[in-house]
């Protein structure tokens, strides 16, 4: 596929400037200046993207038009529909998601005493297919000698504009290193020295090098660790079985509906708890966006959580990934690793020339690039009419030496040969990607779900559906960390409450009360959700569809 | 429409724009996928697909998500591999005997390499069971650290090894027996369960923003 004639014209601009660049490093913006390009540039200050909720606990906030068409939604299940009475799952704990925070919670639950048959894992795709095995870059943890939790703890509140939740960030930053250990014990293969001491880099955002990896796949090793270790305990997983309700007796939740996919047979689930590690929202397309995420991110777990009374929070943010693919037009939108920033490789124009350091946090380096496209109109333009900036990676082995590309950062350099682009030689094509989600449930330092009046009693939450441990801003690194620490938190909390709770019954209450407040405000009919999976059939084929049996 | 390639999806023929991969080719066409879709990005292997080009005697593989549509490609996509995963304890597994003890079948290989030529990585499959069985856990490790594990290597090996999940346990042997301890992390696990952070931490939490970012700005001096 290579590079067309006039992306190859600026690709030779790129290398004129390159030496020059090597040696210089662009200043970082003061907080004000971070600020002032945020307001202008980032996709997050756009008015007309966002509503006022008009339902539930977080009524007048304001949140993206894809997220409020979803919560503003009646629910696919008719509750006349179902009988509740005969119930096909009986454990003590239901864990709703098989990513990285559901699998890490079933583990720390059984270490917590619940016996294997007692728990249960309902997710929509396989087990492990989620936004965790896709994340490339690394994790964060403060174990380095120059570094601190204290470090980590400022780094992860100014990344996220100091609108996290302290108690949460404590938590994540405290945790952290016992985490990685964690994952030594259980086998990870991390980028370590021959002393055993971890490998580490700088991340955008972060004073320190704190980024841990395995190569560039470090999501996908971690995952399947975990998921390994799951299989050898014997934790049951129900695959293509997406939760589509929970339950509840008295406003207490009690267990779940779920939804075979493939013959569309209901299954009731009761249990003491149910935690809900659903991820994020990628798969929603905000504001027309492509985006890293998985099949299967669509937000189902804050639709759920949001009907039975659960407080979201900082859901007006949304992380857009600086460096998505931009060219070729077959992975537009795919993660383009900031492992790949942090080991040198500079955002560059149209004419050859750096415009932004290449580690301020996300949100920065986003608007940074869409200025650079936009405003400045300094982007290069690929034949399909996507514009976007060069990130130059051979900068990376003229720093670290020949080779580099190929041995850390496989995964990117197979999927760009895959399309015929060697990235060792050429620089490559980006442009921000939707991310991240980086509100989400509230939760308390306990992994409890919060409602308006306090804990909503067996509910449980971790990972990216949930809000408070990122602000508004997610740092790279984090989001693995998150997931391994909040899951932890809620394996082990929902494995306390099961020894003190017994079970309840089991009711739609919660939904036929929403439904009322539905209609009451006048929503259209055939507004539905959970979404469980975006369509992205052809146009013409779904003009002509019948739908027959 | 501009330039199209005619495929042929499971035998029936459908034309769709050049340059899509197989996954959109197929969405194009009318397909919604359950199975055979994952993370759409080349990391999760659901989407492994087999195909035949027109005058083409050959079994290509490929991931649907990460390879181009070809005029005349006839495909299939595998949505479920049949494999079993012996149940262990991996602080019990050190060496080649133990492995050879969860995975006896690995001493079968014929060396035939069709797991190398079927791998949609491009990983060197036979080498890792050959280095298992010389007992080169790291070479192993390394040389299958890239797997996605989307099994096509199994469904193809005429010594009904499981490359993927035998792969697994090896790394994690590696990982967890192999690879030394990092002290860093050790000394600070400990310095935070002797509580020596938890003070300053407790103290930043109650802080104004203004002095958070006062701060924040200062360790970045």
């Amino acid at each position: 596929m290579s590079y067309p004639e006039e992306m190859r014209k600026s690709i030779e601009k790129v290398e004129e400037t390159r030496d020059e660049r090597l040696g210089l490093e662009i200043d970082r913006m003061s907080l004000e200046e971070r600020e002032e390009i945020l307001k202008k540039f980032h996709p997050d200050y756009r008015p007309e993207a966002k509503r006022e909720i008009g339902i539930g606990p977080n009524k007048g906030d304001l949140a993206p038009n894809e997220v409020v068409d979803l919560l503003e939604s009646y629910p696919i299940v008719d509750p006349e529909e179902v009988d509740l009475s005969q119930v096909d799952y009986d454990v003590s704990l239901l864990i709703i998601g098989g990513g990285g925070a559901g699998t890490v919670a079933a583990l720390w639950a059984h270490y917590s005493g619940l016996p294997v048959e007692e728990i249960l894992i309902s997710t929509k795709l396989r087990h492990g297919d989620s936004n965790s095995i896709m994340a490339q870059g690394g994790i964060q943890a403060a174990d380095k000698p120059d570094d601190s939790p204290v470090l980590h703890y400022l780094d992860v509140m100014g990344g996220g504009h100091f609108a996290n939740k302290p108690e949460l960030v404590r938590e994540l930053v405290l945790n952290a290193p016992s985490i990685l250990k964690w994952h030594e014990d259980l086998g990870v293969m991390y980028d370590k020295d021959e002393d055993g001491n971890m490998l580490t880099l700088p991340g955008g955002g972060t004073c320190r090098n704190r980024l841990h990896s395995a190569k560039d796949y470090t999501g996908m090793e971690i995952m399947r660790v975990i998921r390994d270790e799951a299989r050898n305990l014997g934790i049951e997983v129900l695959e293509f079985s997406p939760a589509v309700e929970l339950l509840t007796d008295n406003g207490r939740v009690t267990g779940a509906l779920l939804w075979n996919m493939e013959t569309n047979q209901y299954y009731v689930i009761r249990a003491k708890a149910v935690i809900l590690a659903t991820g994020g929202f990628g798969r929603l397309h905000i504001q027309g966006y492509p985006t890293t995420n998985h099949y299967g991110a669509t937000a189902d777990g804050l639709v759920m959580a949001y009907r039975v009374g659960a407080r979201l929070r900082d859901m007006d943010s949304v992380q857009y990934h600086p460096t998505g693919a931009a060219y070729p037009e077959q992975i537009v939108g795919l993660l383009v690793t900031e492992k790949v920033r942090g080991l040198g490789a500079q955002p560059v124009n149209r004419e050859g020339e750096a415009f932004v350091h290449p580690l301020e946090p996300r949100d920065v380096e986003a608007a940074a690039i869409i200025r650079e496209c936009y405003e400045r109109r300094l982007g290069i333009e690929t034949p399909t009419g996507m514009v976007g900036v060069w990130l130059d990676t051979p900068m990376i082995e003229e720093i670290h030496g020949k080779g580099t590309i190929e041995s850390k950062l496989s995964a990117m350099y197979r999927m760009y040969s895959r399309f015929g682009i060697d990235m060792t030689q050429d620089p490559i094509l980006v442009f921000p990607t939707l991310h991240y989600q980086n509100g989400g449930v509230e939760i308390d330092e306990k992994a409890r779900v919060l409602g308006e009046s306090g804990v909503i009693d067996g509910l449980f939450a971790a990972g990216e559906v949930t809000g408070g441990v990122h602000g508004k801003n997610r740092l790279m690194g984090n989001s693995l960390l998150d997931y391994n620490v909040f899951g932890k938190i809620a394996g082990e909390s929902a494995a306390k409450y099961c020894k003190s709770n017994g079970k309840g019954r089991l009711t739609l209450d919660h939904v036929i009360r929403y439904t009322e407040a539905l209609k009451k405000m006048g929503v259209p009919e055939n507004r539905k959700s959970p979404l469980i999976l975006p369509d992205y059939r052809g146009k013409k084929v779904l003009m002509r569809t019948l739908d027959l049996f | 429409m501009g330039k199209t390639v005619r495929i042929y999806v499971m035998g029936r023929e459908y034309e769709v724009p050049e340059g899509l991969t197989i996954m959109k080719a197929l969405e194009y066409v009318g397909y919604r996928y359950i199975r055979g879709a994952g993370c759409r990005a080349g990391f999760c292997g659901a989407c492994t697909t087999v195909y035949r080009k027109n005058g083409d005697y050959k079994l290509y593989s490929g991931l649907a998500c990460q390879t181009t549509v070809e005029d005349g490609m006839y495909l299939v996509q595998i949505p479920f591999v049949p494999a079993e995963k012996p149940k262990y304890e991996v602080s019990e597994i050190k060496d080649v005997e133990d492995i050879l003890r969860v995975y006896p079948e690995i001493a079968r290989c014929l060396s035939c390499n069709t797991c190398t030529k079927s791998c949609p990585q491009g990983l060197e499959t036979m080498d890792v069971i050959q280095s298992i069985l010389r007992g080169d856990i790291k070479r192993a490790a390394e040389l299958s650290f890239d797997c996605i594990q989307c099994g096509i290597c199994s469904m193809r090996c005429p010594a009904e090894i499981t490359h993927y999940h035998v792969a697994q346990l090896v790394r994690r042997v590696y990982g967890k027996h192999y690879l030394k301890k990092s002290k860093e992390l050790e000394r600070r696990i400990k310095e935070i369960e002797e509580g020596k952070y938890q003070e300053e931490i407790e103290r930043l939490m109650k802080l104004p923003r203004e002095e958070l970012e006062r701060l924040y700005k200062e360790i970045r001096r």
